[in-house]
């Protein structure tokens, strides 16, 4: 048997999904122990013990994300709650110029309505600022420059005098669900069949 | 306690209140070397979405059993249990709302439903063949597993059942269904130390950790406190007497508790939501079983919304199509403030006299075992029945219903302001009918979280002390005998009701049924066995016609021959003692000798 590489996102999948099967499985586990002291690699050689049930034939062809990168598992978290909730990637996809004004409100209510609970749910936002929009505010030499963005007649040193055109928000606290080990992130909304 | 080199082992940490709900399980816990700690709520971890857990304070009492591929492996997986088949908690909820036919609910009404054989494979109710299914009580016993295992993984070196615990049952459990949640909660791990509190009891306790030592000043000596608990699917009413000891100190009595009422919010929103779909369908709308399930969850937003705001007049509704347009799909209406009136107010709040009672619709003919819900939905109907219930102490002759002092709210229902002001002018005004002053409201519990606060609290002030309610049985129990006379062919004998059980007993006690029995050994005998929650009157040996009272399960003994009894006639005396844990034991034990044997209920329904 020829050895194969696998490619990036391949790799990405097995590595999500191995450890689980290792633990559950004492079958892969036997054969990764064995490929990893270099033993011969003989996943399709080795006849498999009569299954108890026969795989689904129809299977659908297999998807392999290009997700790469750092570990974007919690974004894609994210954009799974805001899908359950509040229908937030339905909502964007469609195709809003064919709608009434009404018709977009009514569906908005039910994205605004859900994405908010989960917004609440999971992270909590705060302003940067306190003061009201408009408000007249003086920021001080050595002021936090990523919480604040200046713009308009930029000029001199601080302190700067000016008027708050937005309080900014921020992220000060976020919890996301606990993920289980091999999930399949990439699924944000599984297909729903009614039977 | 056992002490191991000078090691403590098994000395327990924590007092723990367990509430295991109809709808929803919460678990609270305060230090046991602390005095005067505020129970703290624990958060259970659950999965919510396949493949996602989260703690949440809440555990919904639902369970779901999914097909044999349905999720893909791991997706149930819990911290403490990697390879978890079934799902307890939000996801079962909410997944299973779409696939009623695998998901239990109400396993605790199922508890308490005599007519059903509650150690039999009968849930979920009603589900095809091949859905496995489990029976009430092991249903509850996932839920109480679930939250042993929660608490044991975060708390290794305090394992649950080794704690002060206390598991909360309803004040209108009958002596079997207590003795079933004892049975679910030894399956599920809780220590065999463990205590009942009946829930409204738990609300009072909750309200007495939050006031501290000044409770003695918000209520005095002859009052009387209702608590009114309308949870999801149950509500329950116990009045509470506030008394003076013999050393001048006030102590408090529970004097009375309602009938099982299964009856709740959950009601309240379908009654909305079916309202509404009927609006929809008179207008050309018709609403397909997936609607209807997202009509009824934001009929229960809306619901509350209008309640807590009286201004407004409707609450926007859009339920969504299912498919993945979203826009094209949606239906919109408003939920009137006029419909939540008529429906919620007028029909599970309405006013009505202090005389009123419910109506009791005569069940026809044929009738399917299911949940005996509340043929009344008239929840002020129900409480006007009890505090009108004769043999109560009224205090005043000239009272033709108790008037209670004060009122403590407790349940999801109640969070309302409105739902609470409507119960409390309607109660106002019975009293104020016959010259008595307005009741007091006790505030400061949270109404989702009162019962495991206050269970923990209890279990705090049993082991280090502090102020406790005299309760005793909330019932009397009675044996059925026949009546000795000629046999008349084709007719049953007549039975009597003996008084096995008086009302009030408290935990530790026991009594002796004077009337001898002689019973056959090696032969089965059983007894019909009744129980009232009016007839707090009833000495041991009372003989009355079992017309009066609800008929139990039959309780069944064998006398097992050995040496000293080979056959023939033993003669007994019954005993009943209720248990340190809080549940009724019935035994026969022989004259003489004192060699007793217990008898055991028969739930096994033919």
């Amino acid at each position: 048997m020829q050895t194969q590489t696998l490619g990036f996102g391949a790799r990405l999948a097995l590595a999500l999904t191995l450890p689980w099967r290792v633990l559950f499985d004492g079958r892969i586990a036997a054969l990764v122990a064995q490929a990893a002291a270099g033993g011969p690699l003989a996943l399709s050689a080795e006849p498999s013990p009569a299954p108890a049930a026969p795989e689904p034939p129809q299977a659908l062809p297999e998807v392999v994300a290009e997700v790469a990168g750092p570990d974007y598992t919690s974004a894609m978290q994210v954009l799974a709650i805001l899908q359950r909730d509040g229908r937030f990637i339905d909502f964007l996809h469609e195709d809003v110029a064919q709608f009434s004004d009404a018709e977009i409100g009514a569906a908005a209510r039910v994205v605004h309505a859900g994405c908010k609970r989960a917004l609440d749910e999971y992270v909590t936002i705060e302003p940067v600022r306190p003061e009201a929009d408009g408000a007249r505010i003086t920021l001080a030499p050595g002021f936090n420059a990523t919480q604040h963005r200046l713009t308009g007649n930029v000029v001199g040193e601080p302190p700067y005098t000016g008027e708050l055109a937005h309080p900014g928000w921020r992220i000060t606290r976020l919890s996301l669900p606990t993920l289980s080990p091999g999930h399949d992130a990439t699924v944000v909304a599984p297909a729903e069949v009614e039977l | 306690m056992i002490e191991i080199e000078g090691m403590d082992v098994g000395v327990p940490k924590f007092a723990i209140g367990i509430d295991l709900g109809t709808t929803n399980c919460a678990l609270a816990a305060t230090p046991l070397d602390v005095k005067d700690a505020e129970p703290v709520s624990f958060p259970v971890p659950q999965v919510i979405a396949p493949s996602e857990v989260k703690s949440e304070g809440l555990l919904p009492s639902f369970l779901y059993l999914p097909a044999r591929e349905e999720l893909p492996r791991g997706a149930l997986a819990l911290p403490w249990a990697p390879m978890s088949r079934v799902a307890v908690g939000r996801f079962a909820r909410d997944h299973g709302a779409g696939s009623p036919v695998r998901l239990i609910h109400s396993a605790k009404s199922w508890l308490s439903h005599a007519g059903v054989d509650r150690r039999g494979d009968i849930l979920p109710w009603g589900a095809p063949e091949d859905v496995p299914k489990i029976s009430p009580l092991d249903a509850s016993a996932r839920y109480l597993e679930h939250i042993r295992a929660a608490w044991d993984e975060a708390h290794p070196e305090a394992p649950l059942d080794e704690q002060e615990v206390v598991l909360t049952v309803p004040a209108s459990f009958d002596a079997i269904a207590r003795e079933l949640t004892v049975e679910a909660a030894m399956q599920a791990g809780l220590p065999g130390s463990l205590r009942l509190l009946e829930e409204p009891q738990a609300a009072l306790y909750a309200w007495l950790a939050d006031r501290g030592s000044s409770w003695r000043k918000e209520v005095k000596v002859g009052d009387t406190l209702l608590v009114v608990d309308v949870g999801g699917g149950t509500t329950d009413f116990s009045l509470i007497a506030v008394r003076q000891s013999d050393d001048g100190t006030l102590h408090l009595e529970r004097v009375a508790v309602g009938q099982h009422i299964l009856l709740g919010g959950d009601n309240m929103d379908l009654a909305l939501a079916h309202t509404v779909k009927a609006r929809l369908a008179s207008e050309g709308t018709a609403l397909d079983d997936w609607q209807m399930r997202a009509l009824t969850h934001a009929c229960r937003v809306g619901k509350e919304a209008l309640l807590a705001d009286p201004d407004l007049a409707e609450w926007p509704l859009v339920i969504a199509g299912r498919g993945s347009r979203l826009i094209g799909g949606t239906v919109r209406t408003a939920l009137q403030r006029a419909e939540v009136d008529r429906v919620l107010l007028e029909g599970f709040l309405p006013f009505v006299d202090a005389s009123a009672r419910p109506q009791q619709r005569r069940r026809m003919g044929l009738q399917t075992l299911g949940l005996p819900y509340a043929t009344d939905a008239g929840i002020t109907r129900h409480l006007a029945a009890f505090l009108g219930r004769e043999g109560l102490d009224r205090v005043d002759p000239a009272h033709s219903f108790v008037h209670p002092s004060a009122v403590l709210f407790n349940g999801g229902v109640t969070r309302s302001d409105t739902v609470r002001q409507r119960l409390l002018s309607i109660i106002t005004g019975w009293i104020e009918a016959e010259g008595g002053a307005a009741p007091t409201v006790l505030e400061g519990v949270h109404p989702d979280q009162a019962v495991s606060r206050g269970g923990a609290y209890y279990a705090h002030a049993r082991s280090s002390g502090g102020v406790r309610i005299k309760g005793g049985t909330a019932r009397s129990y009675y044996v059925g005998v026949e009546q000795a006379g000629l046999a008349v062919p084709g007719l049953e004998p007549d039975v009597d009701a003996l008084c096995i059980a008086p009302f009030g007993m408290e935990e530790g006690s026991e009594v002796e049924l004077p009337e001898p029995f002689g019973l056959y050994v090696g032969e089965p005998v059983a007894f019909r066995f009744f129980g009232s929650g009016e007839r707090q009157a009833d000495a041991v040996g009372a003989v009355l016609a079992p017309e009066a009272l609800d008929e139990l399960a039959p309780i069944e003994i064998t006398l097992t021959a050995d040496e000293d009894s080979p056959g023939g006639v033993v003669p007994v005396h019954l005993h009943a003692r209720v248990t340190e844990v809080g549940t009724l034991e019935l035994s026969a034990v022989e004259d003489g000798t004192g060699r007793r044997w217990k008898l055991s209920f028969n739930v096994r329904v033919e």
